[in-house]
């Protein structure tokens, strides 16, 4: 075995055996999905889809027997009104109808539930049709702008991005000091070993450690009970987390290099990444927030790499579409690395 | 036999504080040297700039031809340089741990086991670091150190916080890798570990090293008291203070009287000639003498 590969096993051995690490950088956030994800989209969820009419639909009264079974018909006169409810993923969709047209409205924030509810209407608009030649009614549809997701969507990038940040800041500073403290660098420095392949291990190690964060992550969010639906360019995420690991771990290593024990470092570590998940949207959309507060999120790297996240993951952005945020995550680990080095120390003296 | 460190004329300040002040001594190839002194003497730091962790103010060091500083991996394959019993990889085995250092100078992974074995370690591979004695600890400290079977073998206070029993077992592995042929630099503060272990000790305070030489000749060259002692009772005061002659002292604690003389045959014949040989204690001086005439004050551990 080399330096490289024996250091590396090392760290990760030690990681899997760190019971405290582990429900840190897994269980933690996946508990946090539970209570985002799970509990809070339950709430309201009906068997049956809920649609908003808008104004009368003749198509539809005439059909309503049957369709009562599987739509909540809900009705309003606002389109405004309809449309926003369909935003915050209240109804899967709002119908109305113009003249020979039926127009629907929907998300793509659930794409199960609104591919449902169109596929209904598309029957009901082809049995109308099967009446009377020659086919006079049509359908369109049109995705409302979603600048709301359903919670699960929202959710999972959020607390990915979170959970990646945590386990690449907390993994370098605790190594760091741990390390130093136990005088293991000193040792390492007596080691004919390069310095590269020491740090090279860790990074290897973190980049590891946060594609197991995402894999768990994707696979927990994706079951049935919570529903994740993933875009085509969901796999743009990759680069994207290997970017946050970095400039995470170079945070860490900040942390390590300023704190004096182990204890001393997660605090530091908390301190850092907990408000800047908050502030950057990780745990609640920032649409909301104030504007101040939007511009200030943009000195945090968590806030580029939570949209990137979110672009390619839920909203079904293209892959290049994600690269400025790509660079400016990288842009803040090289300016953060740089620091580290100059507060980086080989022994506690 | 070649020199296989020089050290000359070391300084190394920090501040107002001469740490290293003057040091000069070189070992020869296969020694055993002690560093000996009490907290703050200089000895750590000497240690560690000749190890290469450190760099001198001034003064050169060579260790097998070549300079320790700035780092030279080659030469750090040829030096062992044991760990704090602490110093451990978390959460590894004792195994994983000597494996790990193992693959750092590219050693195989056998050659690790046979090293764990040579300190009796082989039954607690499985056992994590953590949880080892200090004793333990500190044999699988000093495997991982010898573990790429270096030349010259670094040890800083080994036998510091173990239980007597803990040393003596320490002590003769130390003897075992001294009579392999290698080198042995040791720092300690115990005067009996110098006098038991080193072929030479360098005596240091204050960053200066006072004394240097064989503990045996160091001893020797102090015109010190030898102190006999016999139970209380056997020879009252009075006629131990006429047998003992000018010059000597006499002291009973209630369980020994002790005789205190330069002239230790005179004593022991008279005590003969008495017939009271039985339990007598005799103790020569020790190093501990020693750094007290050199210093003027009792030695501080």
């Amino acid at each position: 075995m080399t330096a490289f590969t024996s250091l590396s096993r090392a760290m990760l051995l030690g990681w899997f055996r760190d019971k405290s690490a582990l429900f840190f950088s897994i269980l933690f956030p996946l508990m946090f999905l539970v209570l985002f994800g799970g509990i809070f989209s339950g709430m309201g969820t009906t068997s049956k889809l809920a649609v908003i009419q808008v104004g009368p639909a003749p198509l539809l009264e005439q059909s309503a027997a049957g369709l009562g079974d599987v739509l909540d018909i809900q009705k309003s006169q606002d389109a405004a009104a309809a449309r926003q409810k369909v935003k915050d993923g209240d109804v899967v969709a709002a119908i109305s109808q113009q003249g020979d047209a039926l127009q629907v409205s929907y998300s793509a924030a659930d794409q199960v539930r609104s591919g449902t509810v169109q596929g209904i209407l598309r029957q009901v608009v082809a049995q109308a049709n099967a009446v009377g030649v020659p086919q006079k009614f049509t359908m369109t549809a049109q995705q409302v702008e979603d600048d709301s997701l359903k919670a699960i969507q929202y959710t999972t990038p959020g607390l990915l991005s979170w959970a990646v940040a945590m386990g690449a800041t907390f993994g370098a500073s605790a190594t760091l000091v741990t390390w130093r403290e136990k005088r293991i660098l000193r040792r390492l420095r007596l080691a004919p070993v390069s310095l590269g392949s020491v740090v090279g291990a860790r990074i290897g190690v973190s980049v590891a450690i946060a594609m197991i964060q995402t894999a768990i992550f994707l696979v927990v969010a994706s079951l049935p009970f919570f529903g994740l639906q993933l875009s085509a360019y969901w796999w743009m995420s990759i680069p994207l987390v290997i970017a946050g690991t970095l400039t995470f771990m170079a945070i860490g290593l900040v942390a390590g290099g300023l704190a004096k024990s182990a204890e001393a470092a997660a605090g530091i570590s908390n301190l850092i990444v907990l408000p800047m998940a908050f502030l950057s949207g990780a745990f609640i959309p920032l649409e909301a927030a104030p504007s101040w507060l939007q511009a200030v999120s943009n000195v945090f790297p968590l806030k580029h790499l939570n949209q990137a996240l979110l672009d390619v993951m839920v909203r079904g952005q293209g892959p290049l579409s994600v690269l400025p945020e790509l660079g400016i995550v990288l842009g803040f680990g090289l300016v953060i690395g740089l620091i580290a080095m100059k507060v980086f120390r080989w022994d506690s003296v | 036999m070649g020199q296989t460190i020089i050290v000359n004329d070391l300084q190394k300040h920090y501040g107002q504080v001469r740490a290293v002040d003057g040091v000069s001594f070189s070992v020869e190839q296969g020694e055993f040297f002690g560093i000996l002194g009490p907290n703050g003497a200089g000895k750590t730091t000497t240690l560690e700039i000749i190890e290469g962790l450190r760099e001198a103010d001034s003064g050169t060091v060579e260790i097998l031809g070549m300079s320790p500083w700035p780092r030279n991996p080659k030469l750090l394959t040829r030096i062992g340089v044991q760990l704090q019993a602490t110093s451990f990889f978390e959460r590894l085995t004792a195994r994983e741990q000597i494996r790990t250092f193992a693959s750092l100078y590219g050693v195989a992974p056998k050659k690790a086991d046979e090293m764990l074995a040579q300190v009796g370690l082989e039954d607690k591979a499985d056992t994590p670091a953590e949880r080892l004695s200090g004793g333990q600890g500190q044999r699988l400290s000093i495997a991982c150190a010898l573990v790429h079977d270096p030349d010259i073998v670094f040890l800083d206070e080994p036998s510091a916080a173990l239980d007597p029993q803990a040393r003596r077992n320490l002590w003769d592995l130390l003897r075992q890798i001294n009579d392999s042929g290698r080198t042995v630099v040791l720092t300690t503060h115990y005067m009996d570990e110098a006098e038991s272990l080193c072929d030479r000790v360098a005596i240091m305070d204050n960053g200066a090293i006072l004394e240097l030489g064989p503990p045996a000749s160091l001893v020797r060259g102090l015109e010190a008291v030898t102190r006999i002692s016999l139970e209380t009772g056997t020879l009252s005061v009075e006629s131990a203070t006429e047998l003992a002659g000018p010059g000597a002292t006499v002291d009973d604690d209630g369980v020994s009287v002790t005789i205190g003389t330069d002239d230790p045959a005179r004593v022991l014949t008279a005590l003969a000639d008495r017939n009271l040989l039985t339990g007598i204690q005799v103790r020569g001086a020790t190093l501990e003498d020693v750094f007290l005439n050199l210093t003027g004050r009792e030695y501080r551990a």
